[in-house]
C-alpha cells in the first residue's frame, strides 16, 4: 500500500485536451490543431470559482503534484506547494497543470508527429511565445467551462505568463501570484540562453533540428546547456556550502578527468536531462523566454503602459540571491503596478538557494503563499 | 505596541478623507492601513521590512511591499500618494532628513507621529540619572531600537530647518488630547506635514 501521505494529493493521472481549431501564433505561423496534456487536483466548485493556473518555467510539465503509481518515487515538480492543506490547497482549489505548446511531456511540440508528413515536426515546428501559451492556455480554460480563475501562478517563465495573462485576459483571473520572475529578459539573460542554444545547436547530432530522423538525440548540446542553465539558477553561496572545493578523490589528479564534486554533480544534473528532454523543446523554450516582452508595443517600452490592462491583484515575490532573476526585477513589476494603483503584495524571501529557491520548501514562502491562498479563498466567496 | 488601538490611529484617521491614497511606512502588520481602509475606504499600501509583519499584513489582506525604509522611497513616484504616514518610526530610523524629504516627495502631504522625549515622566527620569523608560518609551537603554529621539521643540526646528511647513499637531497622552504645556504633558506627538515650496 501507498503510505498515506495526508498531504498528497495522491496517485494522479493526466489527460489530454484536443484542439481542432487552428491557432495563429504570435510568429505568423498556423498550427491547424494541437494537443495538451493537462492534470488536475481537487474538485472545480458549482460556480466554477476556485480554479488555480499553475504556469512552468523552463523545464517544467503538467506533473505538477501527486505520484503516477503507488511506486513511483518522485511526486510532480511542485508537489510541496500543493495538495490538500499545502499553501495552494487542493481541498479549497481545484488546480490545474499543463504542458504548454512545444513542450516534450505529452503536448503537441517539436518531437510530435507532424499529421502533414508523418513524421516529427522537428525543425518544422514553429517557435512559440508567452502568448501563445496564454492563448492555448485560455483554450483549456474554456474546455473546462472556467471563465475566470481564482488565481494564477507561477515562478519564472511561469510567472511571465501569469503577467502575460492579466494584461492579455484581465478579467480571467482575480489573483496573479508572480515569483521569482522578471518583466522581461537581460542582456546577460539572453546571453546565457544563447550560449545555450549554441551547445545544441552546434552538435553533431542536431541535424538542423530534424534528428529524430537519424536516430540521435543531440545530448551532448543538451547537456552542456543543462549544465550551464543549472549553474545560473544557483546562488555562489549555496554552491559553496554544497560543494566548495570538495574532490572526489580527496587529492588533485593533474588530469582532466572529474574532480571536483561540483563538476561530479553539473554533470550528473546534465546527463539526467539529456536523457529525458528534447533538444527542441529547450531551444523553443529558451526563445520564448528571451521574446517575452510586454512592453514590446508600447512607446518608451513602458511596464506601467503595458499592466495598465491588469486588474487582478498580485503577490510578487522574490529571492534575496536569484541572480538570473533578481529582486530588482521583480520591483520593477511592483513600481509598475503601483503606477496603476493595482492591489500588490511584494516580498524579498531570504534564501541561499537562488533562483531555484522558488521550488523549494522554504517556510518563509510556504507561510505567505498560504497566507495568501487563504485570502483567494476568502475573497471567493461572496 | 498595541495595534488595533494605538491611540494615534484615530487622530491620523481623521485626517484623512475618504478614497485618499495612502503610504504607510513601517506599517507592521497594517493594522493601520486595514483601519483606512475599512473607515475611510482608503486606498493603501504599506511599506515594512520585517518577514513576519510582511506575512501580518498579507494576512491582513493589506498591500505591502518589502523594503528597507533606509534606502528612500525610489520605488516610489514623486507626488503618488496622497498621504504618507510615518507612525511611531521616525525616532528608530538612521537617516532622519532623508526620509522626511522624501515622505514629502512622494505624497503630497506626511503625517508623522513619535513619542516625545520632553515628556515629563521622561524628563523627571533622566533628572533622576536614568534613560527614560515608559509605555512609549518601553525599552532599557541597550535593546531600544530608538536612536533619533526628540522633544516636539526640537521636531519644530528640524521643520523650520527643512523646509516642512507644519499644518496641525496633535499632542495625546493616554489617548486624550493635551492641551496646556504639551512638551512637558504629551507623550505622544502626531503631525501633518506638508512641503515649503
Amino acid at each position: 500500500m501507498h503510505s498515506p501521505d495526508l498531504t498528497s494529493v495522491g496517485i494522479v493521472a493526466p489527460q489530454t485536451a484536443r484542439f481542432d481549431q487552428p491557432i495563429v501564433l504570435r510568429s505568423g505561423a498556423t498550427l491547424p490543431g494541437y494537443e495538451l496534456v493537462y492534470e488536475t487536483y481537487g474538485a472545480l466548485n458549482a460556480d466554477k470559482s476556485n480554479a488555480v493556473l499553475v504556469c512552468h518555467a523552463l523545464s517544467g510539465n503538467h506533473h505538477v503534484a501527486g505520484y503516477y503509481s503507488e511506486q513511483d518515487k518522485r511526486p510532480g515538480w511542485w508537489d510541496n506547494m500543493i495538495g490538500p492543506g499545502k499553501p495552494i490547497d487542493t481541498e479549497r482549489f481545484f488546480v490545474i497543470g499543463l504542458n504548454n505548446l512545444g513542450g516534450c511531456h505529452g503536448s503537441t511540440g517539436p518531437s510530435s508527429i507532424d499529421p502533414s508528413t508523418g513524421k516529427p515536426y522537428g525543425a518544422a515546428f514553429p517557435v512559440v511565445t508567452v502568448d501563445d501559451w496564454v492563448e492555448t492556455q485560455a483554450r483549456l480554460a474554456d474546455l473546462l467551462g472556467i471563465r475566470q480563475f481564482a488565481a494564477i501562478v507561477g515562478g519564472s517563465l511561469g510567472g511571465m505568463q501569469v503577467l502575460q495573462w492579466s494584461i492579455t485576459y484581465p478579467e480571467r483571473l482575480r489573483h496573479a501570484l508572480v515569483i521569482a520572475a522578471a518583466p522581461k529578459l537581460t542582456a546577460q539573460n539572453i546571453a546565457f540562453n544563447d550560449v545555450a542554444r549554441q551547445a545544441i545547436l552546434t552538435d553533431p547530432d542536431f541535424h538542423g533540428g530534424d534528428f529524430y530522423a537519424h536516430g540521435v538525440t543531440p545530448k551532448r548540446g543538451l547537456r552542456l546547456a543543462r549544465m550551464l542553465g543549472h549553474i545560473t539558477y544557483l546562488s555562489d553561496d549555496v554552491m559553496g556550502s554544497k560543494f566548495g572545493r570538495l574532490l572526489r578523490s580527496g587529492a588533485f589528479q593533474y588530469s582532466y578527468d572529474v574532480e571536483f564534486e561540483i563538476e561530479s554533480y553539473l554533470r550528473y544534473q546534465g546527463d539526467k536531462f539529456a536523457e529525458s528532454f528534447d533538444a527542441n523543446t529547450y531551444l523553443l523554450m529558451t526563445k520564448a523566454l528571451d521574446y517575452f516582452d510586454p512592453t514590446h508595443h508600447q512607446e518608451d517600452s513602458s511596464l506601467s503602459l503595458a499592466l495598465k490592462p491588469a486588474s487582478a491583484k498580485f503577490l510578487v515575490i522574490a529571492f534575496t540571491t536569484d541572480w538570473r532573476f533578481a529582486p530588482d526585477r521583480s520591483r520593477e513589476i511592483v513600481k509598475a503596478l503601483l503606477d496603476n494603483e493595482r492591489d500588490v503584495a511584494y516580498a524579498e524571501i531570504t534564501s541561499s538557494h537562488g533562483h531555484d529557491a522558488f521550488l523549494m520548501l522554504e517556510p518563509h514562502y510556504h507561510d505567505l503563499v498560504r497566507a495568501y491562498m487563504q485570502r483567494v479563498a476568502r475573497e471567493g466567496q461572496p | 505596541m498595541s495595534t488595533v488601538s494605538r491611540s494615534d490611529f484615530e487622530t491620523i484617521a481623521q485626517w484623512i478623507p475618504s478614497g485618499a491614497k495612502v503610504l504607510d511606512l513601517g506599517c507592521g502588520d497594517g493594522s493601520l492601513l486595514r483601519y483606512l481602509q475599512d473607515t475611510r475606504g482608503a486606498k493603501g499600501y504599506g511599506v515594512e521590512i520585517a518577514d513576519e509583519k510582511i506575512l501580518a499584513c498579507i494576512q491582513n489582506g493589506v498591500n505591502v511591499i518589502q523594503t528597507d525604509l533606509e534606502s528612500g522611497l525610489s520605488g516610489f513616484e514623486t507626488h503618488s500618494f496622497d498621504f504618507v504616514v510615518l507612525s511611531q518610526t521616525l525616532q528608530a530610523m538612521k537617516h532622519t532628513e532623508v526620509i522626511v524629504r522624501e515622505m514629502l516627495r512622494v505624497g503630497r502631504q506626511a503625517i508623522v507621529t513619535f513619542p516625545n522625549f520632553g515628556f515629563w515622566q521622561h524628563r523627571l527620569q533622566v533628572f533622576g540619572g536614568h534613560m527614560p523608560v515608559s509605555s512609549d518609551l518601553p525599552y532599557q537603554w541597550y535593546d531600544t531600537p530608538n536612536i533619533h529621539l526628540c522633544t516636539l521643540k526640537d521636531f519644530e526646528a528640524f521643520c523650520a530647518t527643512h523646509g516642512v511647513r507644519i499644518l496641525e499637531r496633535i499632542v495625546m497622552h493616554r489617548g486624550a488630547a493635551v492641551q496646556a504645556l504639551p512638551n512637558l504633558l504629551g507623550s505622544l506627538a502626531v503631525y501633518r506635514l506638508e512641503r515649503l515650496e
